[in-house]
């Protein structure tokens, strides 16, 4: 498995494989069905400041190859997370990555200094690209100033590496990410849900009870593959794939579009031996070409 | 704790018009299921249906290893569901979810389905050891009718109705309990009753309605779109006095108290 060794943002990880945030909980129930350990790192599910109670139900639709959730970011904030999550996530080596989402800059600078406390938080995530919240989320991601201002303000309240967690809901995200990597950022991952609507015709109303959600699944691939893509020819930073990874093969494409690891999302809901058949797969394909390290993938279409 | 394993069909019948009935093997799952809780199947390998199908566990053989699903084909997944066959084996998440807390001491046990909602009471009625133990079939119409003789071979106090009056008595499962509470049920049984109730919302308010009105004790199983199953996605919940509660894991079954039901 060294050839699928990793170091993001100087975190070493067994391997470029790690769980989306707000698909994997804090590893709780996954651990029922997975060892936590045989992944790269775990991305939290968003973090807040206060609880935070989401959004009204219906919550999810499915979709054609896909699904929309408009969760709302519903935790119990982070006196909850440091005083009953993370005992459990520390049985496990496995490196964490705390997702934070604030309704202000100063809520993230709050959050990163506060988990900046925590030995067993190795980074800090920033959801500057939730579509379901109406206040901070989405709207600090889709304007370069502002997801600029939250990186270098986070970046100055802890010594923890900073990832930018881009939303695709916007017109060039090599705006936003060149922002994102001038303002300190150590690492940008991508892509966050996009936008969506489904409307039930019989009822005529939305299927979903804040009327538009986030997409997810392999139906947004192809968005993301070419969101790596074009960011990685404009910035020196990391970049950590995301959006409809199912297999082995779909992580390739990303690393192949300039993605340096990878994270499983909506896969984990359908079934939860992705994560851990992903690297095998990923292990298979290496086998398959002569490849001694997955590395050499890394942005190999130009 | 739930597993994830590759499941046996042992048997796969169609018992109505869009119904099946499909027998799983699974050593696991019949051996540490409750009634009420669920299994989460994946009908496809493709990505169109992407999500699992949760359904109820109809009835556990412990003894034979194996658990039966009823289910009726209501979409792209149900229907690819249907065409798997015996020898074929399905991917399974389970058991999940909190099932119903099952009162031995109680005299009195009434089970209301509503349409497919009939599926869980099956292994309820077989897990109860009362002799007072009432059963209320309810549904759009005689060809929907489910599981009749099933609880018959349990009970000799089954009562159909339709909603178009083709079968059985005539009218809402609702109003066919509240009949049967006022007219045959002593009031000094209420405090002494339980009702087990499952089905569409709308029957679900009006059996809990009846039940505060009545001072009876009732338990509804809940439904809501889902994902995962497994209680990370925040997907399927549902208002309650504690908040949004999770229909996967902190339901399905909740004390119909503690439903926000205008909500």
């Amino acid at each position: 498995m060294e050839r699928l060794a990793a170091e993001i943002v100087g975190i070493k990880m067994k391997n470029p494989v790690m769980v989306a945030s707000g698909t994997f909980g804090y590893g709780e129930e996954a651990a029922n069905f997975i060892d936590l350990d045989k992944l790269g790192a775990i991305i939290t599910k968003t973090i807040t400041l206060k609880p935070r109670e989401g959004n009204p139900p219906p919550r999810i639709v499915e979709t054609a190859a896909g699904m929309l959730n408009s969760i709302g970011l519903q935790n119990k904030g982070v006196k909850d997370f440091i005083e009953k999550r993370l005992p459990f996530l520390s049985r496990f080596k496995t490196p964490i990555i705390a997702n934070i989402a604030g309704e202000t800059i100063e809520e993230y600078v709050e959050l990163a200094k506060i988990l900046n406390q925590e030995p067993l938080v190795k980074g800090i995530e920033l959801n500057i690209s939730c579509p379901n919240v109406k206040k901070g989320g989405m709207q600090f991601g889709v304007d370069a100033d502002c997801a600029g201002e939250v990186v270098r303000s986070t970046k100055k309240a802890s010594s923890l590496p900073v990832i930018a967690k881009l939303s695709p809901n916007v017109t060039d995200i090599t705006l936003i990410a060149k922002a994102v990597e001038a303002a300190g950022a150590d690492a940008i991952s991508l892509i966050n849900t996009l936008l969506g609507m489904s409307i039930d015709i019989e009822r005529a109303q939305s299927r979903l009870g804040t009327m538009t959600g986030g997409l997810s699944g392999p139906a947004i691939k192809p968005i993301a593959v070419r969101m790596v893509w074009q960011v990685a020819q404009v910035v020196k930073i990391p970049i950590i794939g995301c959006g409809g990874i199912m297999h082995g093969e779909d992580a390739i494409e990303f690393f192949m579009a300039g993605a340096s690891a990878v994270q499983v999302g909506t896969a984990n809901f359908v079934d939860t031996q992705v994560p851990l058949r992903l690297a095998e797969e990923i292990l298979t394909y290496l086998d398959q070409h002569q490849i001694d390290h997955y590395k050499k993938l890394i942005g190999k279409v130009k | 704790m739930p597993i994830q394993e590759k499941c046996r069909i042992l048997d796969h019948q169609k018992v109505g018009p869009k119904h099946f009935k499909l027998t799983l093997a699974s050593k696991y799952i019949s051996t540490h299921a409750q009634p009420g809780q669920f299994v989460n199947v994946k009908c496809s390998d493709s990505y169109d249906p992407l999500l699992r199908r949760p359904l109820s566990l109809h009835r556990i053989a412990r003894e034979h290893e194996s658990f039966e699903l009823l289910y009726e084909i209501i979409g792209k997944g149900t229907k690819l569901l249907s065409a798997y066959s015996v020898g074929e084996e399905l991917d399974v998440l389970g058991p999940l979810g909190k099932g119903f807390s099952i009162d031995q001491n109680k005299k009195v046990a009434m089970l209301v389905g509503g349409g497919m909602g009939i599926a869980p009471l099956l292994s309820i009625a077989n897990n109860l050891k009362t002799k007072a133990l009432y059963v209320f079939i309810g549904s759009k119409t005689s060809t929907a009718v489910l599981c009749e003789s099933d609880f018959k071979q349990i009970t000799d106090q089954v009562l159909i109705s339709t909603d178009d009056g083709s079968y059985g008595k005539k009218g809402l499962v609702s109003d066919i309990l509240l009949n049967f509470i006022e007219n045959d049920l002593g009031a000094l049984e209420f405090g002494q009753a339980t009702i087990y109730a499952c089905g569409p919302r709308a029957m679900l308010q009006a059996i809990a309605d009846i039940s505060f009105q009545k001072q009876i004790d009732c338990q509804v199983s809940m439904e809501q779109q889902m994902a995962c199953g497994i209680g990370t996605c925040l997907g399927c919940v549902i208002k309650t006095n504690a908040g949004y509660q999770k229909v996967c894991d902190e339901g399905p079954v909740f004390d119909a108290r503690e439903i926000l039901w205008k909500d």
